[in-house]
């Protein structure tokens, strides 16, 4: 009997508007000039992968009353740069990240459907749910949502968004829509047929238990942080239990971790470079900023160069703004002040240290191997790759990572459908091909 | 009176909007085909109270796979996010290298606030103005609002804010990037943008004023006034109140396109022409004013409103999307261009240079120059 392997998925993801993203490196180009767009897009193809992401954020990062000023900044609207690379680009998925509570369903529901028609089905929307007061302040709606209601809204909107993806007969003919619920009351006509995907692919990036049982109910794919291989496993296996409740299968959902890979003719050749990535990433400023993030208050009289604040975090300190946090403050403080006694590090050879996030670090061959590792053991489906420059970051990856998993019969020699669904796999809406 | 912007030469446009096309590949096709003829600019329409795609998405889709033509879609701001629309338009002038613009529209039936679930009585100031639950006076002043916020936000970042300082490790001068604080009648934003200052700086804003209740929005904020006339009467009566207007708005008369919108059915070639049509003129249709006939006579109206000063140009809509455009593009076009009264290649590569419009200066880059930096 052949066991049938499971195939690596892979996505890229264009670099983000936070210190992963070095831009001091000469290689380090634009970051809203359409050509690093079009070569990320097009690297993302050249290397078979399901497809290219965009992230969102919707109001500019503040901290100390002050717009964040040491990362990049900037960024296109997603779905409008998508259907540009839909011109440029054939078969990649094109995903977009968009958020559920600064929009409304019927006006998403046909710019997703539209990018769908554009591109030949290859429309992705992944769907984020922050929703802060701060973020508020740019939109009609304003306000802030809890966490039930910020997945309770989503859920809905996801739901309705599906029915108006339905809402046409098979032939083209629009039927009347009607929705009533807690978060929308609208009716009407959808103004555009079934697109190629029936549905576009849904993307869910959350964490806590509302996000999960929200993806397991809803999500084709959840992008998530998860980049470890024992952290990995138990985020899998918790995630795919959930889905037979909703009477889906485990190939229904696919989980896809964000990684960074970096790549060395030898491991320490491999090492070597990550350290200096990791030094580009966290300048002196960088570090005091990430430590004021935690700390909460103002540490600019700190030498980065120094022991860390003795002081303890303030907790629920409105320092900085239109950050997504993660963990406890004050738990995180400990641990970073031990790990300084420890190795005897200053302030930012502890940020270093402790905010690593590389996942993958060493030759073509043993990162191809542990990727294959990770999925075959069930820590993931496949990666959302970041890189760290723009937009040359992947092209090494695919040159050298790619041919390796091909090699090892682990990912695709060719796209095998025109759409994003048939790359990752994913059957069509119930019913309705 | 003599219309005097960018007495150069006739600017000319052309809608490419097509029923129940969804697909890419004829859009492209037909702005190609408008580029190769030359235009200003291409229009693509659109209403969430009929079928058809998104419009700034199809010209999104559209900017690669043509150079130099000006992509315009039409974007509505009654129910949409004036933050997420400045942001499209923005995005659409990256993607096009500076080809961007927007018509700005509105939407007035009761049956498009029900798609979005929105009451009257949500929204106080419609529900002020006697009868209709959304009067058109007042979804014109909130465009006009959303005009004025975009162009704030597309201010919001100054040119030269990204300055990639090493040794400071600063990417940005945060001195540069501006919040908006804008309070409209029925919206707030805070701004900055999220999208850096587009290449046009504002990308081309066009408002149709035929209707008096637009007239303001288009006097106060168009670059592009279009002007669905029947006679050269009626294009001088509108052209000049938007014209008195912007004079009272502060600004230079001058720095307005005013462009007739035409329907145009070239189908029954030069012979065919009706009376009171072809050389005749338009006639006044449900679609709008209509001119049936050659393209060797609509050469011939183009030319005559031009040079006698009732406008700066035309917009024309093909009454049979690919037949018509062609015979444009082909016939109209290229006799406009023999008599030295239009272009025959782009000298400019962005739509503010297509129509001799300046790239306007930063309000906030100005602010800072004669206050010496508060922001
Ligand atoms: C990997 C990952 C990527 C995310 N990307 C974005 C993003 O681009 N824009 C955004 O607004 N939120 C983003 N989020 C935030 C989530 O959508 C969500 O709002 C946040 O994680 C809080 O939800 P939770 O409480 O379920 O974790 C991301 C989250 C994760 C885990």
């Amino acid at each position: 009997m052949t066991v049938r392997r499971k195939e690596i998925h892979l996505a890229a993801h264009f670099p983000g508007v936070n210190n992963t993203t070095v831009w001091t490196d000469p290689r380090s180009k634009s970051q809203i000039e359409f050509s690093s767009f079009e070569h990320l897009a097009r690297t993302a193809e050249r290397g078979l992968f399901d497809f290219f992401f965009l992230a969102e954020g919707l109001r500019l990062r503040e901290h100390k009353g002050r717009i964040h000023d040491l990362d990049v900044v900037g960024r296109p609207e997603s779905l409008t740069v998508l259907n540009a690379l839909a011109a440029v680009t054939d078969r990649v998925g094109l995903a977009a990240t968009v958020n559920a509570t600064f929009n409304e369903p019927f006006e998403l529901a046909r710019r997703l459907a539209t990018l769908d028609h554009l591109s030949g089905g290859r429309a992705a929307w992944n769907v984020v749910t922050s929703s802060d007061a701060f973020t508020g302040e740019n939109f009609r709606r304003g306000g802030y949502l809890d966490r039930a209601d910020r997945y309770t809204r989503a859920a809905e909107f996801v739901a309705v968004a599906r029915q108006l993806w339905d809402s046409w007969t098979p032939d083209g003919v629009p039927r009347p829509f009607a929705h009533r619920g807690r978060h929308f009351d609208i009716a009407g006509e959808f103004t555009l047929p079934r697109s190629p995907q029936g549905h576009p692919v849904v993307i869910q990036a959350g964490d806590s238990e509302e996000g999960r049982e929200f993806a397991a109910a809803t999500a084709d794919v959840i992008f998530t942080r998860h980049g470890t291989l024992e952290a990995g496993r138990a985020f899998y296996a918790d995630v795919k239990k959930r889905l037979e409740k909703y009477g889906r299968g485990p190939d229904q959902l696919k989980i896809m971790p964000g990684v960074t890979v970096v790549l060395g003719d030898t491991a320490a050749e491999a090492q070597e470079k990550a350290a200096g990535i990791r030094r580009q990433q966290v300048s002196p400023q960088n570090a005091i900023l990430t430590l004021e993030q935690i700390w909460g208050v103002d540490l600019s009289s700190y030498d980065p160069d120094g022991p860390l604040p003795e002081t303890d975090p303030v907790p629920d300190s409105s320092l900085t703004q239109g950050r997504t946090r993660h963990g406890d403050n004050v738990a995180i403080a400990e641990k970073w002040r031990a790990l300084s006694k420890e190795k005897g590090l200053s302030i930012r050879q502890t940020v270093i240290e402790a905010s690593a996030r590389q996942s993958f670090v060493g030759t073509p061959e043993a990162v191809a191997i542990e990727l294959e590792t990770f999925v075959r053991r069930d820590a993931a489906d496949g990666f959302i790759l970041v890189p760290h420059l723009t937009p040359g970051g992947l092209d090494e990856f695919v040159d050298r990572v790619v041919p390796l998993l091909q090699e090892r019969g682990a990912f695709r020699t060719e796209y095998e459908g025109t759409t994003l669904r048939s790359h990752l796999g994913l059957s069509g809406p119930e019913g309705k091909q | 009176m003599t219309s005097s912007h960018g007495r150069g030469l006739l600017h000319l446009a052309a809608a490419v909007d097509q029923r129940a096309v969804h697909d890419a590949d004829s859009y492209v096709e037909l702005v190609r085909l408008a580029e190769r003829g030359g235009l200003d600019f291409v229009t693509l329409d659109d209403t969430f109270a009929r079928p058809g795609p998104d419009a700034l998405a199809v010209l999104s889709r559209v900017a690669p796979a043509t150079s130099r033509i000006g992509l315009v879609p039409t974007v509505t701001t009654t129910h949409t996010e004036p933050f997420h629309v400045q942001a499209a338009v923005a995005t659409l002038d990256w993607v096009s290298r500076g080809r961007a613009g927007w018509r700005i529209d509105v939407s007035a039936t009761e049956s498009e606030a029900r798609l979005f679930g929105r009451r009257p009585s949500r929204t106080p100031d419609f529900a002020r103005a006697g009868g209709s639950p959304w009067p058109a006076d007042a979804l014109w002043q909130e465009a006009g609002e959303v005009a004025e916020v975009a162009a704030k936000l597309w201010d919001s970042w100054e040119d030269d804010a990204e300055i990639r300082d090493a040794a400071t490790g600063r990417f940005i001068d945060r001195d540069k990037l501006h919040h908006v604080d804008f309070t409209g009648s029925a919206f707030s934003v805070k701004g900055p943008s999220i999208v850096p200052r587009p290449p046009q700086g504002h990308p081309v804003r066009v408002v149709d004023a035929t209707e008096g209740t637009a007239r303001q929005t288009a006097a106060e904020y168009a670059d592009v006034v279009l002007v669905r006339a029947v006679s050269a009467a009626h294009a001088t009566a509108v052209r000049d109140q938007v014209r008195e207007s912007a004079r009272e708005f502060g600004r230079d008369p001058g720095d307005l396109c005013v462009l007739a919108s035409l329907v145009v059915d070239l189908g029954d070639g030069e012979h065919a022409a009706e009376p009171g049509h072809g050389g005749g003129g338009p006639r006044p249709t449900a679609q709008g004013p209509l001119y049936r006939g050659g393209p060797v006579d609509l050469a011939e109206l183009i030319a005559g409103w031009y040079t006698d000063g009732t406008v700066d140009g035309f917009h024309l809509t093909p009454a049979e999307p690919r037949r018509d455009l062609e015979r444009l593009v082909n016939g109209t076009v290229a006799l406009l261009q023999h008599r030295g009264l239009f272009r025959t290649f782009y000298p400019g590569s962005t739509l503010r240079e297509h129509l001799g419009l300046a790239r306007p200066a930063n309000q906030y880059a100005v602010a800072h120059a004669v206050t010496g930096g508060a922001s």
